[in-house]
């Protein structure tokens, strides 16, 4: 079990370190450069002094060779210091932790509903015995992929906000501002957990040991909870993890409709100025979520199917 | 919330139209109450003005924004030497009582106003500002606003504890303006002397009549009232303190979530109104308020070096060959005017040049012929076997700039021009200017002072337009020399024909700042530089 959780630690190291690198890469191929981004990001252009923009560059150490910037800023971040923002002088840490409990708290809420929601469509789906129930919600999973979340968005705005007045529009204020935005954000997550799901579930029922304990005598709801639906929570977990990725993306375009403060509003404005420094952060903060996801996913694999640990463990028990 | 006995239906209502589409064009307001008319009834103290702009930059100090949507709320927490009067363009007093120019403009004395405070209990005295002044030009990327109105500034003396005395090495006529500005707004010397990254991320302290209560980045600014403010500009009715308790500026980036929250009355003013969220404001509860913005009109920056562009009379065809109603009626708000000289109406010493910047297509035309550009096949016009094609360079700091840019395609096209837009990164412009990669550029700068013209088109300063040296330095220099102010507006309305009559830039529309609010809202008013001044303004 040690050598398995080692292991994880390890890829998702090297995940981060990847993500650093790559990110740097691709930032140091864009044109400009974030100081003349800030100079130049007020519609007053062409005021502005260009040996103070060198004066800047320098301070910020934007002038020195790519592999020595890759490798002091590597060798800072490794410290958990990802440097000052260009376009507020803040540290890249304390913005980014400011953020984050917003976003906690938005992913958090639709990760919950998604998983509800998207659970219990797919459990109603296979359980259901009405050929056009199940047809109905089965086609339920697709359209909530499909529709543009910026859309649903907006149409929630409109309808519980501006028209009916329930919850506010906008901001970060208290448990009803959140209904809206984490309703939005729920809905392509549930439906792709619905849609994993409900096709394991359809698997799982075929198999053999649902015979058996339908043989036995259980009752169908009770096969369809505690077999089926146990066995087939894997693929749907592994899932979860993955959309944990797809929630940190999702919430920049959440975030902005309904004008939330958190990380994916700040990855916007920091990608919109070139802010090379919060954007690095963001970068790898966003692959620190999705790797602990995932890891935290692989640490409960063995809690649900212990087969899966008994390879690696039979090793450990024997030294 | 209280619901409503019919909110059923209206939900009901809501998702017909949902279905049948309409919802998203902007569906009427649905809104109730609100029977307050538009002006009248008495001001009265007390209340909370809730404002939406649409983004946050990111600091809290009004020395280092340049970007309206924060300057509306920092605007308030400062107060400056001098105020500029929206409608004449005059500087009248404020922190300063009075002031003397030296006949060559290089040297500004001000008086100060007594008893004026700061909101940490300290007083404003001549030390307060030269204190700033000297702070200003270590500001960092910010801070380029105030940087430039302060540059080529010899030094900053307390002549006596109420005197203070600006020297600068070359004569600078715009600098009295540039102190009626947020940019060079007085902070208190401790807030002065603070880093610059520390006064964006905790705010300042000044001596306005709002003081800055919280900033939380992307989300809102709030202020409160400063009690026992006596010091007031000139130009406001109301003595001494506001009426307002409290304004909260929101961050909404959404328009369309911006005009709702206006139009159920979540907000009670909103900044940034489109043309397309006009409709839906229009009427109600609601009203629009709009002014152009001073200084240099959206224009195509020509670069004037350009084989292709040096000849006048291709430039000269370009101006002619621009519709300019046309596109004003088609992509910019309601109210928002053509150019009618390189300078907006709304700036001190605008000339109207509205003639020379008429529409005329066959004049285009001609000159095109007698410049030797000769008609092709597939409509672009060869000279020397070279098609006459340019490139405009632009980016994406507004909305309207790319429907704008590609009208001024089409019309420049039936004249036998070929325009190719580029789009380029906000981060890539300002290196583009000075490089000098470009045919042309797309934009236009916000300045209540004509002496923008020089810093945009003397040869003597950063010349990103590569003019020819000639007779209009001579007269920029002059009026950034003259403190007479009729000899200044002649000089500079010299300056504003020059530049349109040699089309050295191709003026194409105003920028017009507009604003939406709640017919409770009553004098909240635009100041010279079409931004909000809120120490008038009152609910009722």
């Amino acid at each position: 079990m040690r050598l398995y959780v080692a292991k994880r630690l390890a890829q998702a190291l090297g995940v981060l370190w990847a993500a650093y690198t790559v990110s740097f890469l691709v930032l140091d191929f864009l044109p400009g450069d974030p100081v003349s981004a800030m100079a130049g990001a007020g519609a007053d252009t062409g005021q502005v002094d260009p040996a103070r923009l060198a004066a800047l560059r320098h301070a910020y150490g934007f002038d020195k060779p790519v592999l020595a910037q890759y490798a002091d800023h590597l060798g800072r971040a490794v410290r958990g210091d990802f440097g000052d923002s260009v376009s507020t002088g803040r540290p890249v840490t304390s913005t980014l932790a400011d953020a984050l409990p917003q976003t906690l708290q938005l992913t958090g809420a639709a990760l919950l509903l998604a998983v509800l929601l998207g659970g219990g469509l797919a459990v109603a789906a296979t359980y259901t015995g009405r050929r056009w129930l199940r047809q109905l919600l089965l086609s339920l999973p697709p359209l909530g992929v499909s529709v543009p979340t910026f859309w649903v968005g907006l149409v929630l705005v409109e309808l519980f906000s501006f028209r009916t007045r329930l919850f506010p529009a906008f901001g970060n204020d208290g448990p009803r501002g959140l209904v809206l935005p984490a309703v939005t954000l729920a809905i392509p997550t549930g439906a792709l957990v619905a849609q994993v799901l409900a096709k394991s579930l359809f698997t799982a029922l075929d198999q053999a040991y649902v015979e058996t304990a339908r043989a036995k005598g259980a009752g169908r709801l009770r096969i369809h909870l505690r077999h089926a639906l146990r066995n087939a929570s894997l693929p749907a977990l592994t899932v979860v993890g993955l959309l944990a990725g797809q929630l940190i993306a999702g919430s920049v375009v959440v975030e902005t409709v309904f004008s939330r403060d958190g990380l994916g509003r700040v990855t916007a404005a920091a990608v919109t100025v070139q802010d090379i420094p919060l954007v690095q952060g963001v970068v790898v903060f966003g692959a620190l979520i999705f790797v602990a996801a995932n890891l935290v996913v692989d640490l409960v694999y063995p809690l649900l199917d212990p087969r899966i640990v008994v390879a690696p463990g039979r090793k450990v028990r024997l030294a | 919330m209280i619901a409503h006995p019919d909110s059923r239906t209206r939900r009901w209502a809501a998702l017909a139209a949902l279905v049948s589409g309409s919802l998203l064009l902007g569906a009427c307001s649905s809104a109730d109450g609100g029977t307050s008319t538009g002006d009248g009834g008495r001001p009265k103290p007390g209340g909370t003005l809730t404002f939406a702009v649409s983004s946050d930059a990111g600091c809290a100090d009004p020395q280092q924004v340049g970007s309206n949507d924060t300057i509306y709320s920092l605007r308030q927490v400062v107060d400056s030497l001098t105020d500029q009067d929206p409608k004449t363009g005059r500087i009248v007093p404020w922190l300063a009582k009075s002031w003397e120019v030296s006949a060559d403009a290089t040297t500004f004395t001000f008086h100060l106003r007594s008893g004026v405070t700061f909101s940490d209990g300290s007083a404003l005295t001549a030390h307060v500002v030269k204190d700033n002044f000297d702070a200003v030009p270590e500001l960092g990327a910010l801070g380029t606003l105030a940087q430039g109105y302060l540059s080529g500034v010899e030094s900053t003396t307390a002549v006596d504890p109420l005197t203070v005395r600006v020297r600068f090495k070359q004569p600078n006529a715009q600098f009295l303006q540039a102190t009626a500005t947020h940019s060079l707004g007085i902070e208190s010397s401790a807030s002065a002397k603070q880093s610059p990254q520390t006064k964006c991320s905790k705010g300042v302290v000044g001596s306005g009549p709002f003081v800055l209560n919280g900033y939380v980045q992307n989300r809102s600014i709030t202020l409160a009232k400063r009690a026992g403010y006596a010091w007031g500009s000139s130009l406001w009715t109301k003595k001494g303190e506001a009426y307002l308790d409290k304004l909260v500026f929101k961050v909404v980036p959404e328009a369309g979530v911006r005009s709702g929250s206006l139009q159920s009355g979540q907000v009670d003013a909103i900044g940034s109104v489109g043309k397309a969220n006009e409709a839906a404001l229009q009427g109600g509860t609601v009203a629009l308020q709009q002014r152009a913005n001073p200084g240099v009109v959206f224009n195509l920056g020509l670069n004037n070096s350009r084989p292709l562009l040096k000849d006048t009379k291709v430039r000269q065809a370009i101006l002619a060959a621009v519709d300019r109603q046309q596109i004003v009626d088609a992509v910019f708000p309601t109210g928002t005017r053509p150019a009618t000289s390189i300078l907006a109406h709304t700036t001190p010493d605008y000339t109207d040049l509205g003639k020379d910047l008429a529409f005329d297509e066959a004049k285009a035309k001609s000159l095109l012929d007698s410049a030797g550009w000769r008609t092709n096949g597939d409509g672009v016009r060869v000279k020397d076997g070279k098609k006459l094609s340019l490139t405009v360079k632009w980016f994406a700091n507004a909305a309207t700039n790319q429907p704008a840019l590609e009208l001024v395609q089409q019309q420049l096209k039936a004249v036998g021009i070929d325009v190719v837009l580029k789009q380029l990164q906000i981060t890539q412009f300002s290196p583009t200017l000075q490089s000098g990669d470009f045919d042309a550029v797309w934009g236009n700068v916000t300045r209540a002072d004509p002496d923008i013209l020089r810093s945009s088109y003397s040869t003597l300063l950063a010349d990103f337009y590569h003019l020819p040296a000639g007779p209009l330095d001579t007269v920029l220099t002059r009026q950034a020399a003259t403190t007479d102010a009729a000899r200044r507006k002649q000089l500079v309305a010299q300056a504003q024909t020059l530049i349109v009559q040699n089309a050295y830039v191709v003026p194409v529309v105003e920028l017009q700042t507009q604003l939406g609010m709640a017919k409770k809202v009553h004098d909240l008013a635009f100041d010279a530089s079409s931004r909000v001044q809120l120490h008038d303004t009152w609910i009722g």
